[in-house]
């Protein structure tokens, strides 16, 4: 017996009673109900395809590539299973470039934290008229502005031993005579980490100054009727409404800072006797100057899975929140 | 609003989305069609073929230049277009090295001596040996042709030397009255500029290893310009033989002297030469490519070239480092007929002489002669330098060169930051190169 000829658009309920029997579904309804459970794959479609093509392609190439012998440089590259990880994991310089990217990453990190929070307490605070706070904010945020071929440019002139610091220093009389800052091995990973933390301070300071201004006046207020002062505020009041947004910020920065190559290429380019080689300058160069592609990707692989216990616990803090 | 027009928006907005999916599938099935099969970027149509040229030359050229000599090409040849891609040196280097990867080189790249043997290995560029039989080319007019087993793959087009560059306000206040022509007058020159103070040194050494190019502009110049080489007969490395040697403990005897330039471990060629034209330091070795340039930024600097100094007793011809402009064919192109006639125009004697003269260099035809007239008369003086001399520079064709630099780059750190000897230095580096070479 055929079912009764329903009006859905009067009855909706009618619709969705069809929609979920399959008495109904089956009766030459068949297309549009295909349609329908097609249509959220249609629309998420682009961006899939470009994850694909974009991300997984390349990834799913270098980890294969990571397993062969003399990959792209030879038209038949061997399968050389784990060869490439020993020889990463035992080169001196790659563990070089891990202890650099440790220091580089968590100094960096923590300065960019508490310059950021620094700042941002600065530009939120009362004290200061609205005039004043707005030539800081100007002024904290110009590091920010400049893209980072131009900091390399400026950091290398005003860090030569004839440049403007080591002027200024020795002017004064903190230094006794020039300092190769960034031709010195034993102050080339300082005055590397130093550039960085001065060219990326000022999105911590914006992140932060936002998360300053999103904390209610009132818990400020409880705290002073119950007694706190400024510091007792700032620890139990500041911190602990910041707190998401600090651990978003620093797990973030060290997965960025790890990966910076341009500023470090543009600056000492590893150099002087491997103190500034990180783990992205010595993939680059096993790539292309050694056109040793398979340890290249031995060593990017080792990075990837680095970057992604940080990516966890970044994905996890954002679960909480 | 009726139930109907709703329905039929419903059904209409689901359609897009399927219809969204299959177009971006057959289109990412068109993506992957192309891919594996090795296509250059050659096209052909109507009959007239595109040729893809991929090459630093023209963001280095006067504007529009490079461009007006394809278009004469092209006026000779109906049937062949040419599409430049022209970008900087380092972006054409890793266009290149992921195109030589991917198999998808365009049809004609432009080359640099160090890294022929690579792409010739990976079966990247293809062999112009056989495209010149087949187009029963004159080989005697080419200058030289870079070999990889004894097969051209690249032809130099434009050559730039690097001659010693000489502050001459410097040499004359230090009270050198002539330019220094062996390594002590050198060293002695060096000491007297260094010691006139003022942040001013005599040398300037970049041993930067991001681009460790100073390894063969800066260093084996040394050695070159004594007649010696770096190679044994059969193209081993020879890093331990007495001449190399006596270079490093030359530049080393420079270290100790302090008349270098400070920051050398991560002095860059661009630092070397913006010291030069700041008279921060007295003499440099360099390319002539950057003439005018230092005359363009410091039109008042008072300077010269002249040949590099050799050993004291040496009397030989002077060997001169140099930088080429190469040509070479992908392996994969379709009209490697039509490619090669591109390449036989930029080496014809008229296209040659115009190209070196609009780059300021020497011509890759032995018969082409550039037109110095309008130039500043320093280029006439390095072509005669270059003349009296030989082009040496033995790292072009070698395996991974620029890697070989790098490795000789961070010994000699060692070696001038006073933690290993030179004999230690040279031994690590020849056993390096060694398993490579």
């Amino acid at each position: 017996m055929e079912p009764a000829n329903i009006d859905r658009t009067v009855f909706p309920e009618a619709a969705a009673l069809e929609a979920e029997s399959p008495t109904f579904s089956a009766r030459g309804r068949r297309r549009p109900f295909a349609v329908r459970n097609l249509a959220p794959y249609g629309y998420i479609s682009p961006t899939l395809l470009l994850i694909f093509v974009l991300m997984v392609i390349p990834i799913a190439m270098v980890v294969s590539y990571s397993f062969q012998d003399n990959v792209i440089v030879q038209k038949n590259p061997v399968f050389a299973g784990l060869a490439n990880y020993t020889k990463v994991l035992t080169d001196p310089v790659f563990l070089t470039a891990i202890k650099n990217t440790l220091i580089f990453i968590t100094l960096s990190t923590i300065a960019h934290l508490v310059l950021g929070l620094a700042f941002a307490m600065m530009l939120n605070t009362g004290l200061l008229s609205g005039l004043t706070k707005a030539v800081f904010r100007i002024i904290y945020i110009l590091p920010w502005l400049f893209t980072i071929a131009v900091v390399a440019v400026i950091w290398r002139l005003m860090l030569d031993p004839y440049g403007v610091i080591n002027y200024i220093l020795t002017s004064i009389g903190v230094l006794q005579s020039e300092v190769n800052w960034l031709a010195s091995p034993s102050t080339a990973l300082w005055a590397l980490t130093f550039i960085n933390i001065w060219s990326g301070y000022p999105f911590f300071m914006i992140s932060l100054l936002a998360g300053l201004q999103g904390i209610s006046a009132d818990l400020y207020e409880a705290a002073a009727v119950d007694g706190a002062n400024g510091i007792q505020r700032f620890f139990n009041v500041t911190i602990p409404q910041l707190k998401p947004v600090l651990i978003s910020m620093a797990v973030l920065d060290l997965i960025w800072t790890s990966q910076q190559f341009a500023l470090i290429w543009m600056t000492t380019g590893g150099g002087p006797l491997n103190v500034t080689e990180m783990l992205s300058t010595y993939t680059y160069k096993q790539a292309f100057s050694s056109y040793e592609f398979a340890t290249a990707s031995a060593a990017a692989v080792i990075v990837l899975l680095l970057t992604m216990i940080m990516a966890f616990f970044y994905v996890r803090q954002l679960r909480e929140r | 609003m009726t139930g109907e027009t709703t329905r039929f928006r419903s059904r209409r907005t689901r359609l897009l989305g399927v219809v969204t999916a299959a177009i971006l599938a057959v289109a990412a099935a068109g993506c992957g069609t192309g891919s594996g099969e090795g296509s250059a970027g050659s096209s052909a149509q109507g009959g007239a073929v595109t040729l893809e040229f991929a090459q630093w030359w023209g963001a280095e050229l006067p504007e529009g230049s490079f461009q007006e000599l394809m278009t004469e090409f092209e006026s000779q040849n109906p049937n062949i277009k040419v599409k430049l891609l022209s970008a900087p040196y380092a972006s054409t280097k890793q266009q290149l090295v992921s195109g030589a990867a991917s198999k998808t080189l365009p049809d004609v790249v432009g080359l640099d001596g160090a890294w022929v043997n690579d792409f010739a290995k990976q079966g990247a560029i293809t062999d112009l040996s056989a495209l010149m039989a087949d187009a029963k080319y004159d080989e005697s007019q080419l200058a030289s042709q870079i070999k990889v087993d004894g097969k051209t793959y690249m032809i130099p087009v434009v050559n730039f030397v690097y001659p010693l560059f000489v502050n001459k306000d410097l040499l004359s206040k230090a009270g050198v009255k002539a330019v220094p022509s062996t390594r002590s007058e050198f060293l002695d020159a060096a000491k007297k500029i260094s010691a006139l103070g003022g942040n001013v040194k005599g040398w300037a050494l970049p041993l930067d290893t991001a681009v460790p190019n100073g390894v063969q502009n800066d260093v084996m110049s040394w050695l070159w310009a004594s007649g010696g080489s770096m190679l044994t007969q059969d193209g081993k490395p020879n890093l331990t033989s007495p001449p190399v040697k006596s270079a490093v403990d030359y530049v080393k005897s420079l270290n100790d002297a302090g008349v270098i330039a400070p920051g050398a471990l991560t002095m860059k060629e661009q630092d070397k030469v913006e010291k030069f034209t700041a008279g921060q330091v007295g003499m440099i070795i360099d390319s002539m490519a950057h003439i005018n340039l230092i005359k363009k930024n410091s039109p008042d600097l008072h300077f010269t070239v002249a040949p590099i100094p050799a050993e004291d007793s040496f009397t030989g011809k002077r060997g001169i480092p140099y930088a080429s402009w190469g040509v070479g064919i992908a392996d994969s192109t379709q009209h490697k007929a039509e490619a090669f006639k591109l390449v036989q125009f930029l080496m014809s004697k008229e296209a040659n002489a115009k190209l070196s003269t609009l780059a300021n260099g020497f011509p890759g035809n032995n018969t082409a002669e550039p037109d110095f007239s309008k130039s500043d008369p320093l280029f006439k003086t390095a072509f005669d330098i270059y003349r009296k001399g030989y082009p040496a520079n033995e790292f072009v064709g070698l395996p991974k060169s620029e890697d070989l630099m790098r490795t000789f780059a961070e010994n000699l750190q060692l070696v001038l930051a006073g933690k290993q000897s030179v004999d230690d230095a040279l031994n690590k580096t020849q056993q390096s190169w060694a398993s490579v070479i």
